[in-house]
C-alpha cells in the first residue's frame, strides 16, 4: 500500500553508500543476536531493515547461561543493557549457507559479515569463505570487551593501534569487498584507533562496540549480575544509556581532519530521532542491537517513516545531504564564546509550584532561584546571580516553563583562546563569589 | 411491530448546522491529551507481539506501531498508520466504545494496571492530522469502472475512499441533505459533535472523484434497477431505518418521540424544551443511555430510564450507564409501558404520563401491578427498524429479519451487489461499518478487475 502514498513523488531518497557498501536505507542490524541466523535476518529485511552485520564469525564458541543483564533506570526496564555473550556458537558452514541464501533472497540489502579470528591464515580463509557466500562487506570485530579479548582478540586488538593496523591490512589485502573496522569504546581517545584502521586500508569504521561494565549486583546473594551459578564477570554495556558516549566517539572521528573515512554509527539507537543525531554527527549508516532485542524488528517502521518525515520537513532529498551536518558546530571548549550569556526565565503561567528547581539550584547549582514570599509558589530567579547552567530547566517537569534566554551584556564575543592569545576582554564572572 | 413513529418533530432539517443547535451545549467528556502526557502514555505501551488490542479492533489498526510513533514524536507517521487501516480513525478515536474493544483487551488489564488509553492516543495523532491538514492518500489511476454507494454513512465513506485508492469512480446517493450517517446525526455530542463528523467527511472526500447525490432516496427517487444498469457495482450502506414503535395506545400524542429522531434533532437544530421537566426514555440499550445523558445535559431536571428488564440485564454498556447515574439518571426497571396518556382519557394535546405494568423475572406482566410514571417528554429507544426490505425485490439477495445477508467479504450473492455496516450487521458501531465498507471495497475491486466491462 505504501506505493499509493500521496507523498510518493516527493519522498526523500533513503539509499546509502557506507564505505562502498550499498543499502536501501541506513538502518542496519548490528552484529549481535538479532543478526544471528538466516531466518532472522530475512524477517528483518522483510520488516524494512536496509542491511545487517552478521553475528561475528570465528571459531565457534560455547556460551554461558545466563548472558544478559538489564539496567532499570527510574522504572524503565532495559534503559541500559549488558551481555557476556561471545561470538557465534553455530558451525561456520551453517552460517555461510544461510548468508548465501539470505543474499540470494535479498540481493539489494547490505550483507556485511563480522569476523574475528587470530592468525593471518585464519583471516585469509574466513574472508574468502565470507565473500564466496556473498558478503557485500566485512566488519572486523576489534571491539568485544569480554571473553574474546582474554584470548587476544576483540578489544585486545582494538586497544592496540599497531595490531589493529596490521590485521586490518591483512583483511584489506585478502578482501575484494569493502572492509569496516569495528572500534571499541574501551579506550581513552578514539582517534588513534580510527587512524590505525585507516592506515591499515579500511574503507570505513563502525562504532561503538559495548563498554566494559558490571550491570549490577545481586545484593542478597552478594554476586554481580548476570549471574552464572555463583559467579559473574564483566560484560559489555549498550542500549539507550550509552548513546551519549557513542555520539561523542562518532563525532570525534568525523571531525578529525586526518581521518575522513565513512562511519557506521552504533550505540543506544532506539528510534528515528537517535538515528538522525548519529547521521548529523557523521554516520552514513546506523546499526542497532539492543532496541531490536528489546522490541523486535518492527521498530524499523517508525525509524523509516520518522526519518522520511524529518527529511521532508527539513528539505533533505538524500541522506548524504545530512551526514555530518552538525559537525561544524562541534568545536573545542577553547573556541566557545565566554561572553555569550543566558539566564533562566520562569513562565509563571505554566509553573505548577513544585519548587524542584529551587532545590536543584540551591543544592546543585548557584543558589539563585528563591521561593517567593508573596503567597504564590512560583519561584523567582535572581538574574544577577544566575550563571545560565540549565539545571533548573532540566529538572522542571513542565515543558516550556523554564527557558534559557540570551542576555545582551554589551560584551563582544570572546573565546578563551582569543582571551589568552589576543587579550580579548571577558564579561565579569557570575556566581563565583 | 416495526412501524415507525409519526414525526412530531420537523421532518426535514437544513443542510447547514446552526450555531445555536442544542448539541453545542455539550463539551467533550474525554479530554484530549497534551503532548507530554501523550508521550508518557505512549511509552507505557509494551509494543506487544500479536497484540490483543489489535485483534479487538474491527479495522485492525496496528495499535502498538501507531503508539510507538507517538512515543518518538513521529505523529505524522502515527496518523498514517491509523488511517491506513481505518479512514474514519479520527471519529473512531472519539466514538468507539474502547472499553469493550481495544482498551478492554489491553494486556495491562491482566496485571491490574490501568490499560493504555488507546482511544485518547488515537485522538492525539488524528487530531494533529486534521489540524495540520495532512493528506496521506491519493486516488489510483482511473480504471474506467464506477460504483454506486447507497447511503453516505461510515460504511459507504470507508468503501468509497478505498475504491478511490484503487482508481474506481464513485457516486454516493444519500437521502439526507448531509453526509456522515449516524456519525453526524446520532453520536452523542459529548463524544463528537456533528460539525466534527462533517469535517471528517470533507477530509475523506478530498481524495477526489467521489460524486455526491444528496437528498436522493434510492428506491424512491431512483430505482434499484437503474443503479444496477448504470454502475459496474453497487454498495449498500443504508444503515437502519426509523425508530421502532411500541405500538401501544397514545403513541401518537405530542411529546412521544423516537430517540434517534430526537437525537438527530438536537444535533442539527435548537430543540425547544419549554415545559419539559420530566423525561422518560423507554429502552435499555446504548441509544437509550445516550438519550438519557443528553436529556440530562440539556438541563431536564428529572430523567428516567424505563426498561422492561433488570438493571444488570440492560444491553447498553455498563460503563455508560454508570456515568449516566453519576449525572443523576433514575432507573425504572422491569416496567412495561402499556399506554401513553394525556391529562385525561380524552386529552390528546400532550403526553403527561406512561401507564405501565410490572414484569416478573421472566419478563411476564404481574397481575394488578399497574402504575404510572409522569412524563412530558417520552423518548422511545427500543431499536431501529431494518431497511433490508428495500432490496427484497432483487433476486439473489437474502434478507434475514430485515438484515441484508452477505458473505465475509460483503458480497450479497447477486452479481454486482455488495453491502456493509448497520444494514448488514443489524446495528453495531462506526468502526464495524468502517471495517465492513473497506472489506467490501476490496471484494468489489477483485470483482471489477476480473470481470470484462459489458
Ligand atoms: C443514537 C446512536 C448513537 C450511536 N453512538 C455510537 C457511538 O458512540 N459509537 C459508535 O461507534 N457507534 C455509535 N452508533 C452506531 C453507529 O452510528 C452506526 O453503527 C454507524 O453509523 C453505521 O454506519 P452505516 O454507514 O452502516 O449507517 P448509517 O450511519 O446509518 O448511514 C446510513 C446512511 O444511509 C442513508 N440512507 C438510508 N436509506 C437510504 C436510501 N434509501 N437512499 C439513500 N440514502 C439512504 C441514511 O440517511 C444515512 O445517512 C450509534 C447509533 C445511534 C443510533
Ligand atoms: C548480546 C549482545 C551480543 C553482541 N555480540 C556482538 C558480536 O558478536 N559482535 C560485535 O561486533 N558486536 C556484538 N555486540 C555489540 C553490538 O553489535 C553493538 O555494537 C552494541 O550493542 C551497541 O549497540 P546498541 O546500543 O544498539 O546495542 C553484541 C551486543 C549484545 C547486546
Ligand atoms: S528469552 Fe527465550 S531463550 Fe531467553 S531465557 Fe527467555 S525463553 Fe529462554
Ligand atoms: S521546577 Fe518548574 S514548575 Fe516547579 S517550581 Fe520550578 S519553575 Fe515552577
Ligand atoms: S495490548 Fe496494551 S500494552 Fe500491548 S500493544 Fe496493545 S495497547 Fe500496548
Amino acid at each position: 500500500m505504501a506505493d499509493r502514498d500521496i507523498n510518493t513523488s516527493t519522498k526523500p531518497d533513503l539509499r546509502v553508500n557506507c564505505g562502498g557498501i550499498n543499502a536501501p536505507n541506513p538502518f542496519w542490524l548490528a552484529s549481535a543476536p538479532p543478526a544471528n541466523s538466516g531466518l532472522q535476518v530475512q524477517r528483518a529485511f522483510e520488516a524494512g531493515w536496509g542491511g545487517a552485520v552478521w553475528k561475528t564469525l570465528g571459531t565457534p564458541i560455547q556460551n554461558v547461561s545466563s548472558r544478559f543483564g538489564g539496567h532499570t533506570i527510574r522504572g524503565v526496564q532495559g534503559a541500559g543493557f549488558n551481555n557476556i555473550e561471545l561470538i557465534t556458537d553455530r558451525p561456520l558452514e551453517t552460517n555461510f549457507r544461510e548468508i548465501a541464501e539470505t543474499k540470494r533472497l535479498f540481493p539489494k540489502h547490505a550483507m556485511v559479515v563480522s569476523l574475528m579470528v587470530e592468525t593471518r591464515q585464519e583471516w585469509q580463509d574466513i574472508i574468502k569463505r565470507s565473500i564466496d557466500a556473498g558478503a557485500d562487506g566485512l566488519e572486523l570485530n576489534f571491539g568485544c570487551p569480554h571473553g574474546m579479548c582474554e584470548r587476544g582478540m576483540g578489544s585486545a586488538v582494538g586497544q592496540e593501534p599497531k595490531i589493529n593496523q596490521e590485521i586490518t591490512s591483512w583483511a584489506v589485502e585478502y578482501s575484494t569487498v569493502p572492509v569496516l573496522v569495528k572500534l571499541t569504546p574501551n579506550v581513552s581517545n578514539i582517534i588513534p584507533h580510527g587512524i590505525a584502521a585507516k592506515r591499515g586500508g579500511a574503507h570505513g569504521v563502525s562504532l561503538i562496540n559495548t563498554i566494559k561494565s558490571i550491570i549490577g549486583v545481586d545484593i542478597d546473594r552478594f554476586v554481580p549480575e548476570p549471574r552464572v551459578g555463583g559467579l559473574s564477570t564483566n560484560g559489555g554495556y549498550c542500549g539507550s544509556a550509552v548513546k551519549p558516549i557513542a555520539l561523542h566517539m562518532v563525532a570525534a572521528l568525523a571531525r578529525e581532519k586526518e581521518f575522513g573515512l565513512p562511519i557506521s554509527g552504533i550505540g543506544g539507537i532506539t528510534n528515528w530521532r537517535d538515528a538522525v543525531e548519529f547521521i548529523l554527527l557523521g554516520s552514513s549508516s546506523v546499526q542497532v542491537c539492543t532496541e531490536v532485542m528489546l522490541k523486535g524488528y518492527r521498530i524499523v517502521e517508525d525509524m523509516i517513516d520518522g526519518l522520511e518525515n524529518y527529511m521532508q520537513e527539513k528539505g533533505f532529498a538524500t541522506i548524504d545531504q545530512m551526514v555530518g551536518k552538525a559537525i561544524p558546530a562541534f568545536s573545542e571548549w577553547g573556541d566557545l564564546d565566554l561572553n555569550y550569556e543566558t539566564v533562566a526565565k520562569i513562565d509563571a503561567s505554566k509553573c505548577i509550584g513544585c519548587q524542584v528547581c529551587v532545590a536543584a539550584c540551591h543544592d546543585g547549582a548557584h543558589q539563585c532561584i528563591h521561593p517567593t514570599t508573596n503567597g504564590t509558589r512560583v519561584p523567582i530567579v535572581d538574574e544577577s546571580e544566575c550563571v545560565g547552567c540549565n539545571l533548573c530547566q532540566i529538572v522542571c517537569p513542565v515543558p516550556g516553563c523554564i527557558t534559557m534566554q540570551p542576555v545582551t551584556n554589551g560584551y563582544q564575543p570572546a573565546t578563551w583562546n582569543q582571551h589568552v592569545h589576543d587579550g580579548k576582554s571577558l564579561r565579569p564572572k557570575k556566581g563565583a563569589h | 411491530m416495526s412501524a415507525s413513529l409519526p414525526p412530531s418533530l420537523p421532518p426535514s432539517l437544513p443542510p447547514s448546522l446552526p450555531a445555536d443547535r442544542s448539541e453545542a451545549a455539550f463539551t467533550d467528556y474525554k479530554l484530549p491529551l497534551a503532548r507530554e502526557h501523550a508521550i508518557a502514555e505512549a511509552n507505557r505501551c509494551l509494543f506487544c507481539t500479536d497484540a490483543p488490542c489489535v485483534n479487538a479492533c474491527p479495522t485492525r489498526i496496528d495499535i502498538p506501531q501507531f503508539i510507538r510513533k507517538i512515543s518518538t514524536d513521529n505523529v505524522k507517521g502515527s496518523a498514517k498508520t491509523i488511517f491506513e487501516a481505518n479512514i474514519l480513525g479520527m471519529s473512531c478515536a472519539r466514538v468507539c466504545p474502547v472499553e469493550v474493544l481495544c482498551v478492554g483487551a489491553c494486556v495491562y488489564n491482566n496485571m491490574d494496571s490501568p490499560p493504555i488509553q488507546i482511544g485518547k492516543l488515537q485522538r492525539y495523532a488524528t487530531d494533529a492530522a486534521f489540524e495540520k491538514d495532512w493528506r496521506f492518500f491519493e486516488a489510483g489511476p482511473d480504471t474506467g469502472k464506477s460504483v454506486a454507494l447507497i447511503g453516505g454513512g461510515p460504511a459507504s465513506l470507508a468503501a468509497a475512499h478505498e475504491l478511490r485508492r484503487f482508481g474506481h469512480r464513485c457516486t454516493i446517493f444519500e437521502k439526507r441533505a448531509i453526509l456522515g450517517g449516524l456519525n453526524t446525526t446520532g453520536v452523542a455530542p459529548y463524544k463528537m459533535r456533528a460539525d466534527q463528523s462533517l469535517r471528517e467527511v470533507d477530509w475523506i472526500l478530498s481524495i477526489g472523484g467521489i460524486d455526491l447525490q444528496l437528498n436522493t432516496s434510492i428506491g424512491e427517487q431512483i430505482a434499484l434497477a437503474d443503479l444496477e444498469s448504470t454502475f459496474d457495482a453497487v454498495f449498500v450502506g443504508a444503515g437502519l431505518g426509523a425508530d421502532s414503535a411500541l405500538n401501544i395506545p397514545g403513541e401518537s400524542l405530542p411529546g412521544v418521540v423516537g430517540a434517534v429522531q430526537w437525537i438527530e434533532h438536537i444535533k442539527r437544530a435548537k430543540a425547544t424544551l419549554d415545559g419539559v421537566s420530566r423525561c422518560v426514555v423507554v429502552g435499555g440499550g446504548n441509544t437509550a443511555i445516550d438519550a438519557v445523558r443528553q436529556a440530562i445535559g440539556l438541563g431536564i431536571p428529572r430523567v428516567t430510564m424505563l426498561y422492561r428488564g433488570s438493571e444488570a440485564g440492560m444491553s447498553g454498556y455498563q460503563h455508560e450507564w454508570d456515568a449516566a447515574k453519576q449525572h443523576g439518571a433514575i432507573g425504572e426497571w422491569k416496567a412495561l409501558p402499556v399506554a401513553f396518556e394525556g391529562s385525561g382519557p380524552s386529552d390528546t394535546s400532550k403526553v403527561q404520563r406512561i401507564r405501565c405494568q410490572r414484569l416478573d423475572d421472566a419478563k411476564k406482566p404481574i397481575a394488578n401491578s399497574d402504575f404510572t410514571v409522569d412524563a412530558d417528554l417520552v423518548l422511545v429507544a427500543i431499536g431501529q427498524s431494518k431497511l433490508g426490505q428495500m432490496l427484497g425485490s432483487l433476486s439473489g439477495i437474502t434478507i434475514d429479519k430485515g438484515r441484508v445477508v452477505t458473505d465475509a467479504t460483503g458480497y450479497t450473492g447477486r452479481t454486482k451487489w455488495y453491502a456493509g455496516g448497520d444494514c448488514t450487521n443489524g446495528g453495531k458501531e462506526v468502526v464495524n461499518a468502517a471495517a465492513e465498507g473497506k472489506a467490501a471495497a476490496h471484494a468489489m475491486h477483485d470483482f471489477l478487475m476480473t470481470t470484462k466491462r459489458t
